[in-house]
């Protein structure tokens, strides 16, 4: 079933067609994040494809996978594009390497999960937090709830994580 | 940091100086100007075309690129009474302009075409901004775009920032060594007086400019303008009958550069960019190595876009970009000057064309700056590279342009003077 919805004021839609981004956040809407495991080579995905990236096999199926992970990279937007982020800014946009599967398959590749950084209830994180957060903070995933059937996955202080004592963060500041 | 396999490569070396780039023109970089995209291209081929010494009649194969926000090749031919055997209008970005001129030899090599022109026509700053901002930005997320734009994250510099932070994360880059690209560029825009920005600034100006995304100030971005470039590429011999001296092609390369190139960064080290993968057949094809190069043509559509490919296209070490770009190789006057015109960041965004337009000048000798031209017609110059003087690089016999789109595509192109 499509679904139309807005988050922010910004409108989002899933067509008919896209079956894959469909039964993602199917699984996000009920706040479980799955991704595709190849059937013919066994590596997990992200985002949804059609085919897998690593060996082309068009087989494949949802598993449950663990949201934890530290902050591969990051950008911390204060000129935002989107209309829908300009009441939200400084706001960040981190590349998170999931734990599962972390140098697989060879040593430069992740699972790399896009988010912001939120509040553990899933709202923009404020300017105190975001300062808090750079390469090397341990996170982990929550959601921010948008319609039925829709939530899109997003990272917090992984508050039970050892953290690093100081993560890695832009100099000029 | 090692680097990820390998793949294998296909280096047409028999095309090396078979094929050359015999005109070139533009519009002027404007902000408000008042055309339609089909203006500003006709201007722009019509320009070349006659650059060339040629006429409309001559050209039977037309290229262009855009992101859904310029007009058609088609429309320009018919505008210019011209009929084309071959044309093709594609989807493109940084890295169309030199993969281009490769389809535009491979049309001439299978004897589809004998001139082919190649144009980039954009109101980037008065219609469709790259940027992103305007109707484009509200408009609806859905598909591939839930994993990016739901985020905030959609703009190439909002897009490519993780890049550039882990690389300063992995190699201790900093902000003052990468903001030196745009002072440099600044002062060889001053010696162009076609440059949409041509007043000089300082590393320190550029870091003390208003922060757009982490790690981009206002000014490590590049100047949005409206404009039409255009260049024209046929075969060696019939170069010979062009008005200008012969600007050869010793190679030229389009890859998807990452075996598996995605923008969510989920294939090799994100601080390794297109030039790591696109350089196997570059080097190669044009039986040069980086070394050899006089002068470099790099996209900088941020000033670390600049870094990155000159870091992997192999002038300096990777992890030693930062003191490449800021040590004065690049710098009019250095060993290895690049963007003499002030490229994008300085003298006006056009997707990648500008840069092409300026290497050939440069290997022509004559980049159009302040010097007399003598009575046999050549630019007397002073190499007085201080604020509005000259910009030829002296004894410009090789350039590289260096073209990208995202960490995944990337296509550069070698030029030699004949
Ligand atoms: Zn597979």
């Amino acid at each position: 079933m499509a679904i139309q919805a807005t988050y922010l004021g910004m409108p989002l839609d899933i067509n008919d067609l896209d079956v894959e981004n469909l039964a993602y956040f199917k699984h996000c809407a009920a706040h479980d994040f799955h991704l595709q495991r190849c059937g013919a080579c066994g590596l997990l995905r992200y985002p949804p494809t059609t085919a897998c990236p690593w060996c082309a096999s068009p087989k494949s199926e949802w598993i449950a996978v663990e949201g934890r992970g530290a902050v591969h990279s990051y950008t911390e937007v204060h000129h935002a594009i989107q209309p829908a982020f300009r009441n939200h800014t400084p706001y960040l946009v981190l590349l998170v390497d999931l734990d599962t599967q972390r140098g697989k398959p060879g040593e430069h590749e992740a699972l790399r999960v896009v988010g912001n950084l939120v509040t553990p209830q899933g709202r923009l994180a404020p300017p105190e937090m975001v300062r808090r957060v750079g390469i090397g903070t341990r996170v982990r995933m929550v959601f921010s709830d948008v319609a039925p059937g829709l939530a899109l996955p997003q990272w917090t202080l992984d508050e039970g994580a050892s953290q690093p004592a100081s993560p890695w963060r832009y100099p000029q500041e | 940091m090692t680097m990820p396999n390998e793949t294998d490569t296909t280096s047409p070396k028999h095309l090396c100086d078979k094929y050359a780039i015999v005109g070139v023109g533009e519009t002027a970089y404007m902000r408000g100007s008042g055309m339609t995209t089909r203006a500003l291209g006709t201007w722009a081929v019509r320009n070349a075309i006659e650059d060339a010494g040629l006429e409309p009649s001559d050209v039977d194969g037309m290229l262009s690129y855009q992101s859904g926000d310029s007009t058609f090749a088609p429309f320009i031919a018919g505008d210019l009474g011209m009929r084309l055997n071959f044309y093709m209008d594609v989807f493109g970005g940084g890295s169309s302009t030199e993969a281009l001129v490769g389809l535009a030899m491979g049309l001439i090599e299978a004897g589809m075409c004998k001139v082919v022109v190649i144009f980039r026509a954009m109101n980037g700053f008065s219609q469709v901004r790259i940027g992103g901002t305007g109707a484009r930005a509200a408009a609806p997320v859905s598909g591939d775009m839930l994993h990016s734009r739901a985020y905030g994250w959609q703009s190439a510099g909002q897009m490519f920032s993780p890049t550039f932070m882990r690389h300063m994360y992995d190699y201790g880059t900093r902000p003052e060594q990468v903001a030196a690209v745009k002072a440099i560029h600044s002062e060889h825009a001053s010696n162009n007086p076609k440059a949409f920005y041509r007043k000089r600034v300082s590393v320190a100006d550029v870091l003390a400019s208003r922060i757009i995304c982490k790690p981009l100030h206002l000014l490590d971005c590049c100047v949005e303008t409206d404009n039409g470039t255009a260049i024209v590429v046929t075969n060696a011999e019939r170069a010979r009958d062009c008005r200008h001296p012969r600007v050869l092609i010793r190679g030229v390369v389009g890859r998807c550069s990452k075996p598996r190139m995605d923008m969510h960064y989920q294939h090799g080290p994100v601080s390794t960019v297109a030039g790591h993968y696109a350089r196997e057949i570059l080097w190669p094809n044009s039986g040069v190595g980086p070394e050899d190069i006089d002068a470099t043509g790099s996209y900088d559509a941020f000033t670390f876009t600049t870094m990155l490919q000159l870091e992997d296209y192999g002038f300096c070490k990777k992890g030693e970009g930062g003191d490449y770009v800021s040590d004065g190789t690049i710098r009019l006057g250095g060993r290895r000057p690049n963007n003499t015109s002030g490229g994008h960041l300085c003298e006006g965004y056009t997707h990648g064309l500008n840069m092409v337009i300026e290497n050939v000048r440069q290997l022509r000798h004559d980049a159009d700056d302040s010097c007399p031209v003598g009575p046999d017609g050549r630019r007397r110059h002073t190499y007085d590279y201080r604020e509005g003087g000259c910009r030829q690089v002296r004894n410009c016999e090789l350039t590289a342009n260096l073209g990208w789109a995202n960490p995944g595509t990337g296509s550069a192109m070698v030029m030699r003077r004949d």
